[in-house]
């Protein structure tokens, strides 16, 4: 064909499908908000947007709602899951890259992606039936005891060692969240060009000095890609999560204690809730997991523009 | 040629299955309860075989279902809990018909725990179990739950209480129990499907509850009474209004219902039963319908609103034999004479269905 | 400071990293093993191939929620392969265009929503104009759960493709397009792998959005636009009944949910050429 219609006609035909589809998209989010909003509208007028956001108590049958207790709880459990999961997401992705011998590569890497193959409700199975007990005779009565003897004013803070609780749902949602941060993570890693490695070893570092001052600088930025999903996989987790904490929508939670998170309270109740103001603060809680994913995005953006070395482009 | 030929076949061949859909046998679809849908999973596995009737009913919860038969994208809708009087007249205003009510059958909550070493069932009264759940008690060896039980040896491990943390009709048909048995658990939490619970660990569904209870020695919680003889999970007697302490089973259940005067609409609660030998924990479980199907966008023809009806019939009496081995209790004779009230009243426009 | 000291943290280094994936290889090994231990007893030949029955009645399987899981589940990933994929594509290689900046946050701001407010709205998008529930419906909401992860990774491998691929081809005479479809994609074929198949896991395994758009179905069905049962769906519900039967096809399904979705992706990686 004619060299321009290849050219340009091609190039014009392109772009204009990905920008439509990328448009599409975009539209489509429109709508989930506009969605969300209409559906929060009734609960979000009665009590306000702060005074939805920042009450307390959360009473079905009185018709009071507040977000608050669900908000610390996803805060609380998505931070410190966050926290965990980190590191061992992060070796398991430089082990794979870095230190493996080659034929385990794949199926270390294969095995790390496999936890983002479980179904979140086998999770949260295989938390109460198995990760519970243990837990509950080996790590928080034991606690629990020794605070009471020996540093009575921790136990608030410890709170009832029944193995359900904020705890062990934050170990599950560590676990859960790993392969979302490791899989991107090894493949930024991977992608670091083999000239940056071979300078720095010609210049007589170590393996691990290597890793940290030429690989891991350079696939910064995909890493943090990696961390941001893993956090969003954390805020919006709900299955496992609803099994292993507890569910309580009282403030002040403890560390043993049952807490609750936004994604938990919706799960939990959606389904029987038939009271309109009540379906309207479950949407309204969803409204507000909605606002916090963009003010993590808006703070994730501005890092990752901090970050100026973005691998690919100079 | 060929092609032309070919072209043809496949329009006769779709055409062909689009017909067989057609004429082919009635579909039904129903969604809400979860706690009957075992039983609706019997009855409707049975009916198939009578009728050819397909019926597709889905436990996504009695608030969903109430919602969904609001919607019109569902035939039938059931429910642990009948609708208030503003949730009627929501249905009222949109589309000038009432929801008719058919208990299909009945199921009771009862008080599960564990206390090790206690081997028969505990006594306990209404008024005692409200203290319980308010957090009131604090140890099993209590003189308030020691006067019940006389000559057991309570131990004094502390109380744990375990609630629902997902808005369930088993919740409902227990706070409701509590907010008549004791004022001040009407005061400060009264009932619903979701409440907010003063004391105690929240478990997801029957089994979360009861893993808990069997976990946390000390234990007690709420359960479906389906699901204590499922899983034999040991539950203790509760007094009801005529002072008899009753063990809840199909036949104590059963005897919760059988009333005076059953309100011609099948909306009664029967929980604190006047019953003498009935279980005061008890409720009925609901099908819910318009009664003119017609309004009802998810009908297309008459003999889908016909087999509906037909069904409920057939649910109200010859399905009865289902129930029990299935551990729920049939309906006493009272309400199936209700039933063939309200099933008669049915109507597709101005068509009776029965 | 020293070479031996050097060496010493080297190695210390490398025991933190082996250590750090085993903290997360280990419990896998146990939940893999739970999975199988309570699911491998259910998956008899009645599992695959019949439709389920009332409790109480031996035999029944999961034949409709299998199918229905692959039909649902495969729209799905279409679905949202074709707009995710050209979102990371715009948002990788057409840096300088307006939409950008709305896309990446869209994107972003979807990964954090509950799955169940998407079934909300494949609900009102999908269930309500039709007027029943639907496969379709279903394959929308998950569609929704699973746009976002296939942007943020094709974005961000696309970008780690370096420069110097795209001048090459650019030099050599290629149109912009040309130079995306057939030099970038290919060499970052690994890394899109790896987001969809990460997305369809997500996908695969959610219950709560597929609750009133596919709805459920016990009876078998291919046709997208009929209401469809789902292997989630069903270990959502039979989990919590009181039946050791259905307990056991719960496992089962957990199990065999499990082994679909791994072997979806070690073909994926096989067939694909994997990484480098």
């Amino acid at each position: 064909m004619p060299r321009w219609i290849y050219r340009r006609l091609g190039d014009r035909l392109f772009a204009g499908v990905v920008v439509a589809l990328g448009l599409g998209l975009v539209l489509l989010a429109l709508l989930i908000a506009y969605e969300l909003y209409s559906g929060a509208a009734p609960a979000l007028g009665r009590f306000g947007f702060f005074g939805f956001l920042l009450g307390r108590e959360w009473d079905a049958v009185r018709g009071v709602f507040g977000a608050w207790p669900a908000l610390l709880g996803t805060l609380i459990t998505s931070a410190l899951a966050l926290v965990l999961a980190f590191f061992p997401a992060l070796a398991a992705a430089i082990y794979v890259v870095e230190l493996a011998p080659a034929w385990l590569k794949e199926p270390v890497a294969y095995l790390v992606d496999l936890l983002a193959a479980l179904p979140s409700v086998v999770y949260g199975l295989w938390g109460l039936f198995v990760l519970v007990p243990p837990l509950r005779a080996h790590v928080e009565s034991p606690l629990y005891l020794w605070a009471a003897a020996h540093a009575p004013g921790v136990l608030p803070l410890l709170g009832p060692p029944t193995g359900i609780g904020l705890f062990s749902a934050t170990l599950v949602l560590a676990l859960m969240i790993v392969p979302y941060a490791s899989s991107l993570a090894r493949d930024a890693l991977a992608l670091v060009p083999r000239e940056q490695r071979e300078a720095m070893y010609a210049l007589g570092a170590t393996r691990w000095e290597v890793i940290r001052g030429a690989v891991i600088p350079y696939a910064r930025a995909g890493i943090f890609s990696g961390v941001v999903l893993a956090l969003a996989r954390a805020l919006g987790e709900t299955m496992a999560v609803t099994m292993l904490i507890g569910n309580s929508v009282e403030l002040p939670y403890s560390l043993f204690g049952p807490a609750a998170t936004m994604a938990s309270l919706i799960a939990n109740e959606f389904t029987e809730a038939s009271d309109d103001l009540h379906l309207s603060a479950l949407v309204a809680v969803g409204l507000l997991l909605l606002l916090i994913a963009l003010l993590t995005n808006l703070v994730a953006t501005w890092i990752l523009n901090r970050m100026q070395l973005e691998g690919g482009r100079r | 040629m060929e092609v032309m030929g070919l072209r043809k076949l496949a329009l006769f061949f779709l055409l062909g299955v689009v017909g067989l859909a057609q004429a082919g046998g009635v579909r039904l679809t129903g969604a809400g309860a979860t706690f009957p849908y075992p039983l609706y999973a019997k009855y409707f596995a049975e009916y198939e075989k009578l009728t050819g009737v397909r019926v597709n009913y889905q436990s996504i919860g009695s608030g969903g279902g109430v919602r969904q038969l609001f919607e019109q994208t569902v035939h039938f809708g059931a429910s642990d809990a009948p609708l208030s009087d503003a949730e009627l007249k929501k249905f009222k205003d949109r589309y000038g018909t009432d929801v008719v009510h058919v208990p299909t059958a009945l199921g009771a909550v009862v008080p599960a725990y564990n206390l090790p070493g206690v081997k028969k069932p505990l006594n306990f009264t209404g008024p005692l179990l409200a203290e319980l759940f308010l957090g009131k008690v604090k140890t099993w060896n209590d003189p308030r739950i020691a006067k019940l039980n006389p000559g057991l040896r309570l131990p004094p491990l502390p109380v744990t209480v375990v609630h629902r943390s997902d808005g369930s009709g088993t919740t409902y048909i227990w706070t409701e129990y509590l907010s008549k048995v004791s004022p001040e658990w009407k005061a400060r939490v009264g009932f619903g499907k979701s409440v907010r619970w003063p004391t105690g660990l929240g478990g997801k569904g029957n089994e979360g509850v009861a893993g808990l209870v069997r976990q946390v020695p000390g234990a007690i919680g709420y359960v479906e009474l389906t699901f204590a003889l499922q899983t034999k999970l040991p539950y203790g007697a509760v007094q009801n209004r005529a002072g008899r302490f009753v063990l809840a089973t199909v036949e104590t259940v059963r005897k919760a219902a059988e009333l005076e005067d059953f309100p011609p609409d099948a909306r009664v609660s029967l929980t604190d039963t006047p019953a003498p030998e009935g279980y005061p924990i008890s409720s009925f479980t609901w099908i819910l319908v318009y009664r003119d199907m017609a309004k009802n966008r998810a009908f297309k023809r008459f003999a889908e609103a016909k087999a509906l009806a037909d069904l409920l019939w057939w649910i109200s009496h010859d399905a009865q034999k289902y129930n029990e081995p299935l551990h729920y209790a049939r309906l006493p004779e009272v309400a199936v004479k209700v039933n063939e009230k309200n099933i008669q009243s049915l109507r597709f426009g101005d068509r009776p269905l029965r | 400071m020293n070479l031996g000291r050097r060496r010493f943290r080297d190695r210390v280094m490398a025991a933190l990293v082996v250590l750090g994936t085993l903290v997360v290889l280990v419990p896998l090994f146990f939940i893999l093993f739970y999975v199988f231990a309570e699911g491998l007893g259910a998956l008899n030949w009645a599992f695959f191939t019949q439709g389920p029955r009332p409790p109480g009645e031996a035999g029944g399987g999961m034949l409709p929620a299998i199918v229905g899981t692959f039909v649902v589940d495969l729209i799905a990933l279409v679905l949202a392969a074709v707009l995710g994929l050209a979102a990371g594509i715009l948002l990788a290689e057409y840096p300088e265009h307006p939409l950008n900046p709305p896309l990446r946050l869209v994107a972003d701001v979807m990964a954090g929503l509950p799955a169940i407010l998407m079934g909300l709205v494949a609900f009102v998008l999908v269930v309500k104009p039709l007027g029943h529930f639907s496969g379709l419906s279903g394959s929308v909401a998950l569609a929704l759960i699973m746009i976002p992860i296939i942007v943020r990774a094709t974005e961000g491998v696309l970008k780690l493709i370096p420069w110097e691929l795209r001048e090459a081809g650019l030099a050599l005479g290629l149109p912009r397009w040309r130079v995306v479809l057939s030099l970038v994609l290919p060499a970052a074929r690994g890394g899109i792998l790896t987001g969809l198949m990460l997305a369809l896991a997500r996908g695969a395994g959610e219950a709560a959005p597929l609750l009133f758009t596919a709805f459920g179905n016990p009876y078998l069905t291919t046709n997208p636009l009929e209401p469809m049962d789902t292997l989630p769906l069903k270990i959502f519900v039979y989990a919590v009944s009181p039946y050791e039967d259905w307990h056991r096809q719960a496992w089962g399904a957990a199990l065999l949910l499990a082994l679909l979705i791994m072997a979806a992706s070690y073909l994926a990686r096989r067939y694909a050429g994997g990484r480098r």
